[in-house]
């Protein structure tokens, strides 16, 4: 009955006539976003809804006997030695790799080495965890004995030293070459649409070619350069292979970086933990996988929250 | 400051295309130089040639000789870079740098070419450079803003204020009206007639009234046919060029029977 009425009713949009093609292409977006927000929403609701007995269960229950906070807090303190050991190495020497790509590499060369570096990003996470165990770990060992001899009043060096090489440093290292790729390939794109006119303006009041950089790519590339840095900490907070293959972790917290005994990160602890997890303890791998889940959002939400802070001198208007 | 330019016998290559070919005059110090000619003669490549900006891409080169009051621009010893901190350059699109506030727009050359300056210094530089391109009195009490936050005429006038900020000899304009409406056009205009006391100026237009507004002296690029090279095809004093040319072919474009 109202649907014969409806039509006089409601008065007709005048004008915008609408298009199929414009309506497929409109819910296909809105169902797109809809979706990704569904997903997240059903992650989240599964981590916590898992990890709630482990948060009310009794100290005792929990691996290790001494509760929850104590069983996560090393493997949370591991996960983020290891991932900001990566990013410090690995974003300078990404965004050396992309000023020298777009700027002052011949151009052959520059097609070059961007394909290698690409070619980082393409071997798989257990083959470098394979690769830091043979190869890295050994060749660090020296390093390891070093810093231990030189920079022992660091507590991140006050050793003994691992004699296999399989340390929380070695592991930041090989996470640093995996990130490697994703901050330079984001960081070469940026630094190659920094716009000409604002290159020429440089140039043209007596830069040379590092003042110009310094003036009109970096300020540029720069949102781009702390956007790509957090999508490699994201990809070196939950690697799981190739820190579960290399570090030999498990041994509380500690923030000394090259001895035998390590904190474990909380994604490799999991994978090696899973299998013979029973009862609570599957709730306690949960709830950390929850902690993880947090510590990566709150990295992707600081990371926006740099990239708009001056949004009005960002070049993008 | 002022200083004056010969160009002998220059020839600007790119790669192995002759792009300007046999440029000979005189640009004379303290006074507006226009280059007018149609698009793709190669008067704004002439331009860029003066303070060696052409080099920026790949595989350009001249032949030929550029004398600043007695020193060659390309004699061997020569940096490029000390070449634009002398003979500063506006371009046809404003070009602020958009991460940089207004103040820092006007001394950033200044901070290329010094290291240090005080800080009551820097300031009265900035007021003096602003007023210079009459732009002090509409941006003083914004100076921290960006430089993108400005009209397209003040953004124009505010990369005009950061290339005088460096005292250069020469200040070369390539089109800087182009994408200006017409009151901010009128402004620039003013303003160079204000800077021609100081600088020498050269300015490509594609506008003909704006060169017989401004300028002294013309010059008339044309080339013969696509993929030839572009020649200067007569250099007069603007009234003779708009009067009473010596080449036909100044007077066909002139009175807009081509091009």
């Amino acid at each position: 009955m109202t649907a014969t009425k409806a039509p006089t009713e409601r008065p007709a949009k005048q004008g915008a006539v609408r298009r199929p093609g414009d309506r497929i292409f409109a819910g296909s977006a809105k169902g797109s976003g809809i979706f990704i927000l569904v997903v997240l929403a059903g992650v989240a609701a599964f981590l916590i809804s898992e990890a709630i007995p482990a948060l009310t269960a009794p100290a005792e229950d929990i691996p290790g006997g001494e509760g929850l906070a104590s069983y996560i807090g090393p493997l949370v303190l591991g996960t983020l030695l290891a991932a900001v050991i990566a990013l410090v190495v690995a974003t300078p020497l990404a965004v050396g790799i992309a000023l020298f790509v777009t700027y002052y590499a011949p151009r052959r060369i520059a097609a070059a080495l961007g394909y290698v570096i690409d070619l980082l990003a393409a071997i798989p996470s257990v083959v470098y965890g394979f690769w830091g165990l043979a190869v890295m770990a050994p060749a660090l060992v020296p390093f390891h004995e070093w810093a231990a001899e030189h920079l022992s009043w660091l507590p991140f060096f006050a050793g003994p030293t691992s004699a296999s090489g399989r340390t929380m440093l070695t592991v930041g290292l090989v996470l640093g070459v995996m990130i490697l790729p994703i901050i330079s390939a984001i960081a070469r794109e940026v630094f190659s649409q920094a716009p000409a006119l604002h290159r020429e303006a440089a140039l043209a009041l007596g830069a040379t070619r590092w003042e110009m950089i310094r003036m009109a790519v970096l300020p540029y590339g720069k949102s781009g350069v702390i956007a790509g840095a957090m999508l490699g900490l994201g990809r070196a907070l939950g690697e799981t292979m190739a820190v579960a293959i290399i570090l030999s972790g498990g041994a509380g917290a500690t923030v000394n970086l090259i001895s035998s005994s390590n904190p474990s990160t909380i994604a490799s602890n999991i994978a090696l933990r899973f299998p013979e997890a029973t009862g609570v303890g599957v709730n306690t791998l949960i709830a950390s996988g929850l902690v993880l889940f947090v510590i990566t959002l709150a990295v992707n939400m600081l990371a926006r929250w740099i990239v708009n802070r001056r949004a009005d001198f960002s070049g993008a208007n | 400051m002022a200083k004056r330019i010969e160009v002998s016998d220059l020839n600007i290559y790119y790669g192995n295309f002759l792009a300007v070919q046999g440029v000979n005059t005189s640009i004379e110090p303290r006074s507006i130089t226009a280059l007018i000619g149609p698009s793709g003669c190669g008067k704004s490549t002439f331009l860029r040639s003066l303070n060696r900006m052409h080099e920026v891409l790949p595989g350009a080169r001249v032949e030929g000789k550029v004398v600043m009051d007695g020193q060659d621009l390309y004699g061997s010893d020569v940096d490029p870079v000390n070449v634009r901190r002398q003979i500063g350059m506006v371009f046809q699109r404003p070009n602020p740098f958009p991460t940089m506030s207004i103040y820092d727009n006007v001394i950033a050359g200044n901070r290329l070419n010094n290291t240090k300056m005080k800080k009551s210094e820097s300031d009265d530089l900035v007021e003096k450079s602003l007023r210079g391109a009459n732009l002090w009195n509409e941006v003083k009490d914004r100076l921290d803003r960006p430089g993108s936050s400005l009209s397209g005429g003040q953004q124009q006038r505010l990369c005009i204020a950061r290339a005088i900020a460096v005292e250069p000899d020469v200040l070369l304009m390539d089109e800087p009206c182009s994408a200006l409406d017409p009151i901010s056009t009128l402004a620039i205009e003013d303003l160079m007639a204000e800077l021609k006391e100081r600088f020498t100026i050269v300015i490509v237009t594609h506008n003909m009234q704006q060169a017989a507004r401004v300028s002294e002296s013309t010059g008339f690029f044309n080339l013969n046919g696509v993929g030839q090279p572009g020649r200067l095809i007569e250099f007069n004093p603007t009234e003779k060029i708009f009067s009473n040319p010596d080449q036909k072919a100044t007077e066909d474009y002139i009175s807009g029977r081509f091009g």
